[in-house]
């Protein structure tokens, strides 16, 4: 099993509901992010394109955040799903710096927190909240593994790439063309 | 350690290249961190669901709000369900959570006071108290001039409730920002040449377009909810998006065609795209011939309004025009001209639209698959009550014969007859208003800040401090939508639903539901007959019963759904279809503004250009904001805490202005902007404009998050084209220039 998630960026608007989603389903604190937007412009006037990105943790399968963690508190569950055990983390930061995603926040409780692909769901057969908030469906989660779930048919026939292969993290957010 | 990057980034890989930031959060100054986000998430079978419908704007899509064990609201998600969300809400839905939770929120009733040294100041009021007081001057003002002379204005569903008790009371003198400086030429020009109006949700047949026109209307920057998920639908079905836009918008991004128009010119490219339709023989003829009126006149009016003519105005070149008409043909009849929403822009507002609407008949894109379809809602039966006194004089009589195609009370107008200066024949005397922050919503500040010097009284129903609550002589704290129960939600859809709203939670502090606050003023009044009932579900139970479910069941789930019976949702089912015009057809030349002294066809007419070293106002809706009302939301600020002034590169050279920067700016009539404005330097706008979201640039201290966070584009509309069909206030017609120096360094001035 391999969680993944895909991102169409032909039909994400940068709307950032998967932020505020996310926010209100993890408590996560209010000036903090487990997920993010980023819009790419290119070109000049009026030759222009742009693609929105929502962005979070990659969820690596080469994981430097889970190498270089202290304590085991960054490790990585079934499906490839990249925790943090919020107790054993002493809040260190050398996860965050490892990290070539910036994916990841000191939480003003003390330990490192990020994206968790909401696996309090997932584990009861759910999207993650993000995933099912997005008013453009541009996001989808599933097994990569199994053909018919649903990051497996939305990356079907489509090209993607992913951020920074350039690491060798081996990222598993992928972004449709 | 590295801070925390912010949500939302720009990296530019165009000129400049630098990767710039939408917002300067970057883990300085407040952070917010009260106790409700404390604790892990917990799964959804461990808190309770109760029925809503959303209030932070007007779509008024379901959901539910979730609320924990401990009585707290987690949050709130889309009904499944529900026509208008489709289970799924978007930023402003989902954070409205903030709403209910913001501190500064309206506490307790207020009434101002003076001090002996002539300063004033809010005092906490009792319930009884503040209602009495303005239960008294509704008396007194009913004895001195009329009911009429109390004006009233409102928005949203808390507008709805006061709207009753004004009607009751014995005014018809309101009016509400979303007509004249919203929809309302939309709602004119549709009207004269469909015989419908177009409706919220719109009825647009986004979802099975082949092609979607969009003429300064930027689905993705506004949320409507429906349309937003639709546009994804159409793209993935590969529909052609063809959008007209200055501004190199979200959904200009998204489009096989985007022409990036000379802001005033779009009555040109319109009538051009109408040439081509015409003169190259490629326009829906069956549809014309079946269901039009007046084609040979519109071709002869477009005779000479070619490509090569419009392209000198709009600088879109004759090509791009003739290629989009083709498309559109091709795609005909499944092609959607969007209306747009927010469309006062010149003055000329109707008559755009109106090009709209022909443009529609040409492309027979009325009443068929994937073009407008024909809505329907649900009629919910009125509770019982008297009938409304009848009314001397009302907001059409106010206009004394101006704006002769309004169908609702234009704002501008009720404002301008409370100054005595202007002389109206029915003069506004005091001023109710519920769900709508005037100074930041109407141009014309210092008209405003004149009128309401004038006027003998003003209360103001809002669930927040707002600009207007500061100029209030009682202030009446609303429940937030989480809060209370409402009006049952009956939109217009391709069927008809109905949606409850419903208290997840008792009212915080000692705010009350607007349903309340109304009944309690018209017990007072004497107008028991009118609120005959001691609790709104009562009303909302009856209500039910009478279209076949109950309170009982709806609070279980939430929308219900109905099959039609207004007849087909598409136009090819019809044996026979008669348009509710004067001719019985869909009017190209259009009798109605003829008989009213109207021009029955669009004319382009050139429109003031910026003067040497000022730009364009334009100004646009983010997914993020609400108008002016949600800055303060924590939720929906921290995804965007202030907005930016957009500049050309090429503009900003000339200025010397970095990205970033803090400017003031400064309008042909001198006006400023209360604070700075941070520099955006990008390619996404031209470069005789600038542009920035609407709704910032607060200036009530109350508001501690939205306080001073960029610049008010309301407060650079000074200047306004008034629409002489429907009474627009076209707001596009506003120049600006930059201040690189602190206006107010050297004098202490009045703020907001």
């Amino acid at each position: 099993m391999r969680y993944a998630m895909a991102v169409d960026t032909n039909k994400c608007v940068g709307c950032a509901d998967c932020v505020v989603a996310c926010q209100t389903e993890n408590l996560v604190p209010n000036g903090y992010c487990r997920d993010w937007i980023v819009e790419n412009v290119e070109g000049a006037y009026p030759s222009l394109d742009m693609k929105f990105q929502s962005e979070r943790c990659n969820h690596c399968e080469n994981a430097p955040c889970v190498r270089c963690c202290p304590t085991g508190a960054s490790h990585i569950v079934e499906g490839g799903i990249v925790l943090v055990t919020h107790d054993e983390c002493i809040g260190c930061g050398a996860c965050i710096e490892s990290c070539p995603y910036d994916a990841r926040y000191v939480h003003p409780e003390g330990y490192v927190d990020k994206c968790t692909f909401c696996i309090h769901r997932v584990d009861k057969g759910e999207n993650p909240a993000c995933v099912d908030v997005c008013p453009t469906y541009c996001l989808h989660f599933g097994d990569l593994d199994d053909p018919n779930s649903e990051v497996s048919k939305a990356m079907k026939d489509r090209s993607w790439y992913v951020l920074a292969p350039e690491a060798g993290t081996n990222p598993q957010i992928y972004f449709l063309r | 350690m590295k801070t925390r990057r912010e949500f939302i980034k720009i990296s530019t890989a165009g000129v400049g290249a630098a990767a710039i930031g939408l917002q300067a959060l970057k883990g300085k100054g407040f952070k917010w961190f009260p106790e409700k986000f404390s604790g892990d998430p917990v799964s959804n079978e461990d808190l309770t669901p109760y029925p809503t419908y959303c209030e932070v704007c007007f779509w008024k899509c379901a959901g539910y709000t979730y609320v924990d064990k401990k009585g707290k609201i987690r949050k709130i998600v889309g009904n499944p369900n529900d026509p208008n969300s489709n289970g799924r809400l978007c930023p402003r839905g989902t954070g409205g959570i903030g709403m209910y939770y913001d501190e500064d929120r309206l506490k307790t009733p207020l009434i101002r006071e003076t001090r002996k040294d002539g300063s004033q100041y809010f005092r906490r009021a009792s319930w009884d108290e503040a209602l009495d007081k303005i239960a008294n001057k509704m008396k007194e003002i009913k004895e001195k001039y009329g009911p009429e002379a109390f004006g009233f204005f409102h928005h949203g569903t808390p507008g709805g409730h006061l709207a009753h008790l004004m009607k009751a009371y014995g005014s018809e003198t309101d009016a509400e920002p979303a007509y004249a400086q919203c929809r309302g030429p939309r709602s004119a020009a549709y009207y004269a040449t469909y015989g419908s109006y177009i409706g919220s949700p719109e009825c647009t047949d986004i979802r099975d377009t082949r092609c979607l026109v969009l003429i300064g209307s930027h689905i993705g920057e506004n949320m409507h909810n429906t349309q937003v998920q639709e546009m994804s639908m159409a793209i993935d079905q590969k529909a052609t998006i063809i959008t007209v836009d200055p501004r190199f918008s979200t959904p200009a991004a998204k489009s096989k065609y985007w022409l990036p128009i000379k802001p005033s010119t779009d009555i040109a490219l319109l009538m051009a795209w109408i040439h081509v339709l015409i003169y190259e023989d490629i326009y829906n003829k069956d549809f014309v011939k079946k269901y039009t009126f007046g084609f040979d006149q519109l071709k002869e009016h477009v005779k000479d309004m070619t490509p090569e003519w419009a392209y000198g105005i709009t600088t879109i070149e004759p090509d791009l025009i003739r290629r989009t008409a083709r498309e559109m043909a091709g795609h005909a009849p499944a092609v959607v001209i969007h209306p747009g929403r927010h469309v006062v822009w010149y003055g000329d507002d109707t008559q755009r639209e109106r090009a709209m609407g022909i443009l529609t008949g040409l492309l027979g894109a009325w009443g068929y698959r994937g073009s407008l379809y024909i809505p329907e809602a649900m009629e919910i039966p009125k509770f019982p009550q008297p009938p409304y006194p009848e009314t001397k004089w009302n907001w059409k009589d106010l206009n004394e014969g101006r704006f002769p195609l309004a169908t609702m009370g234009i704002t501008t107008e009720i404002i301008r007859a409370s100054v005595p200066k202007y002389n109206y024949k029915h003069k506004v005397k005091a001023w109710l208003s519920a769900g709508t922050n005037l100074p930041l919503s109407m141009p014309d500040k210092p008209l405003f800040k004149e009128a309401v010097q004038s006027i003998e009284f003003f209360a103001v129903i809002d669930t927040m401090p707002m600009e207007v609550t500061g100029y209030a002589d009682v202030v009446l704290p609303e429940a937030t939508y989480l809060e209370r129960y409402d009006f049952i939600r009956a939109a217009q859809n391709r069927y008809p639903s109905i949606a409850l709203r419903m208290p997840a939670v008792k009212p915080k502090y000692e705010s009350k539901p607007a349903w309340w606050i109304v009944k309690q003023i018209g017990e007072r009044l004497g107008l028991h007959d009118y609120f005959n009932y001691d609790d709104y579900s009562e009303v909302l139970d009856w209500q039910f019963k009478q279209v076949g479910t109950s309170l009982e069941e709806m609070k279980k789930i939430g929308v219900k759904t109905f099959p039609r019976t207004s007849g087909p949702l598409y136009l090819d089912d019809y044996e026979n279809f008669e348009f509710n015009t004067n001719t019985g057809k869909v009017e190209l030349y259009s009798t109605e503004f003829e008989s009213a002294g109207f021009n029955p066809f669009p004319v382009y007419k050139p429109h003031p250009e910026p003067p040497q070293n000022f730009y364009r106002l334009i100004y646009g809706r983010a997914p993020m904001h609400t108008f002016s009302r949600t800055q303060n939301n924590h939720n929906l600020w921290d995804l965007m805490k202030q907005n930016t002034v957009w500049v050309h590169p090429s503009v900003a050279n000339l200025w010397s202005l970095k990205n970033g920067e803090k400017v003031w700016l400064k309008n042909q009539d001198g006006a400023l902007t209360d604070f700075s404005v941070e520099v955006r330097v990008t390619e996404r706008i031209r470069w005789d404009s600038v542009y920035m979201v609407h709704g910032f640039g607060h200036s009530d201290k109350k508001l501690t998050r939205a306080y001073g966070r960029g610049a008010s584009d309301e407060k650079m509309i000074t200047h306004y084209a008034m629409d002489p069909i429907m009474g627009g206030t076209g707001m596009r017609v506003n120049f600006v220039t930059f201040l690189k120096e602190d206006p107010y360094k050297n004098k202490k001035e009045d703020k907001g």
